[in-house]
């Protein structure tokens, strides 16, 4: 798949932001007043900013009012709906932060929930695809669920939390990354069963339909990209998790802890660039590529 | 609406003969150009003439080498066209977000309403068979409409009422029918050669069906006592012969 820039930092921040909101309304911590105001900031920041990036990869944003229709199939139709609604309700409950400084628990927790499900959308939305092996497998909510905790956890400084949750994230982006690795040979879909003739014999991709590229080769087939793939999973996996926990585990400084976030971002982004780049469309074997 | 129908009451498609097919690629012309100038927007082009072109296209021709796994079989060519399947279970349509792509419900038809459709791409990338393009120009979804507004429409000649693809094609590999018929005609000639689906496994229940290629002819015995007449030779002779037996028994040279 294209690893797009746009649905990268969309998944990556809306993820981080949500994950925020998740535990402002939980309420493990109530910050009040201006210190309310710079923590849910942040939060929308990330959550609002991933959200209108993800805009920019549409054809007619003009017209994405139409996407709150169809919740009734479609999971990026309810993802929509989703994250509306936790960001009109936990505004409500951040507004009571900031003004009154008080905390309303019933609307704190509603948002929570509501945080946790828009993230639990937006990973269905991959996990759906039968198309794209690698992503339809459970590790997929897993991941992106205790990913957005755990990095929502670390930024709203709750070291135990962080550190336990992103220990998990880092088990699954393992199971993750090996289950996938063989997710489109398991699958059974190869060029034989894409074109019928696996039982006459060995098929192989003889000619393309044009001898220009076109809009498939560009959206669904992304080898170059795969080369440093290896490379780029050790980069991920030490800035997005073996960092952090180390420095989690240290004595608590905030100058740690930041920069356990700012290794966990850069991290988180190269692994969502490898979630779409090492992910191989069953499309791309009719042009005998992956 | 983008949940799927229960069942339809017709279920148009066609039938891919890649036993006929020769791969000239004048259904792939025709449906650029009736489908460019007819229902929605146009099929754009990128560089047409220049060093990197590209466009869209809602059917595609490609050619595959099959390989016989009988070690003295030769390899054969088959011409491949692909577009859109008009499958039962389409995933492109239920993951719509807007309800842009719709199967309808009087003849199953995949369509997509382009005033709906807000380019998130979602649909291609639920689609196995890659039926489905954006257009880099209009940014809206494309993809093969059975050429609706040909086959229901009164001011053409009723030979004509037929999708661009079926109705060019000089080798009369497409055929164009109602599958919910089992007396029609593609019901018949799938049932005939053993119509398959592509991709079962991914569960879409595709409409449309290819007929696999027919086993090649062999080439008769000339005559009843041709097994007796003396084999031709097989083993080299005379200043050959030597060679290859004296480039034999050097070392490395055994095979």
């Amino acid at each position: 798949m294209h690893p797009a820039p746009s649905v990268i930092i969309f998944t990556t921040f809306s993820g981080l932001g949500f994950g925020m909101l998740f535990w402002l309304g939980i309420g493990v911590h109530t910050p009040t007043g201006f210190t309310a105001f710079a923590y849910f900031t942040v939060a929308y920041l990330m959550a609002v900013g991933g959200l209108l990036a993800s805009t920019f990869h549409l054809g007619h944003p003009e017209r994405a009012l139409k996407a709150f229709t169809q919740w009734r199939s479609s999971w990026l139709s309810r993802e929509g709906i989703a994250a509306v609604a936790a960001l009109i309700v936990m505004a409500l409950y951040g507004a009571g932060l900031v003004f009154a400084a008080t905390p309303f628990p019933l609307v704190g927790i509603i948002g929570a929930i509501l945080a946790a499900l828009t993230v639990f959308t937006t990973s269905m939305i991959y996990t759906q695809l039968k198309t794209v092996p690698r992503w339809n497998q459970w590790p997929t909510p897993a991941l992106f669920m205790s990913l957005s905790l755990g990095g929502g956890a670390l930024f709203v400084g709750q070291v135990t939390l962080a550190f336990l949750l992103l220990l998990i994230a880092a088990v699954i982006q393992g199971i993750h990354w090996v289950a996938g690795d063989s997710r489109l040979a398991d699958s059974g879909t190869t060029l034989g069963t894409a074109t019928g003739l696996g039982t006459m014999g060995r098929v192989k991709a003889f000619e393309p339909p044009h001898t220009g590229t076109n809009y498939l080769l560009r959206e669904f087939v992304h080898e170059v990209g795969r080369k440093h793939a290896f490379k780029l999973r050790v980069i991920a996996f030490g800035l997005g998790y073996a960092l952090p926990l180390l420095l989690l585990a240290l004595p608590y400084s905030f100058l740690l802890a930041a920069l356990a976030a700012i290794a966990h971002v850069a991290g988180i982004l190269a692994s969502r660039w490898l979630f779409f780049a090492e992910a191989e469309h069953v499309v791309g074997l009719y042009y005998g590529k992956r | 609406m983008t949940q799927l129908p229960q069942t339809t009451e017709r279920k148009l498609g066609l039938v891919i003969d890649l036993d006929t097919c020769v791969g000239c690629h004048a259904c792939v012309v025709s449906c650029k150009g009736w489908n460019t100038e007819n229902y929605g927007a146009p099929l754009s082009d990128q560089e047409p003439y220049g060093e990197d072109p590209s466009g869209t296209f809602l059917n595609r021709v490609h050619s595959y080498e099959v390989t016989p796994a009988e070690p003295d079989a030769t390899a054969k060519l088959i011409h491949f066209p692909k577009s859109c399947l008009h499958c039962e279970d389409a995933p492109c349509v239920t993951v719509c977000p807007t309800g842009a792509s719709y199967k309808r419900v009087e003849d199953g038809i995949v369509l997509v309403n382009e005033s709906d459709c807000i380019g998130c791409g979602l649909c291609a990338w639920a689609c196995p068979y890659g039926a489905r393009e954006l257009d880099a120009k209009e940014k809206v979804m494309k993809k093969c409409t059975l050429c609706v507004d040909r086959i229901y429409n009164e001011n053409l000649p009723e030979e004509d009422r037929e999708p661009a693809c079926v109705r060019t094609c000089p080798a009369n590999a497409r055929h164009f029918g109602d599958f919910a018929d089992p007396e029609s005609n593609v019901s018949k000639l799938t049932a005939e050669r053993g119509g398959m689906d592509l991709m079962p496994e991914m569960g879409t229940k595709p409409v449309n069906k290819y007929l696999p290629p027919r086993p090649r002819d062999a080439a008769p015995d000339m005559d009843v006592l041709t097994p007796l007449l003396k084999p031709v030779a097989t083993e080299a002779k005379g200043f050959v012969g030597w060679l290859d037996k004296a480039l034999s028994t050097l070392p490395g040279g055994k095979n």
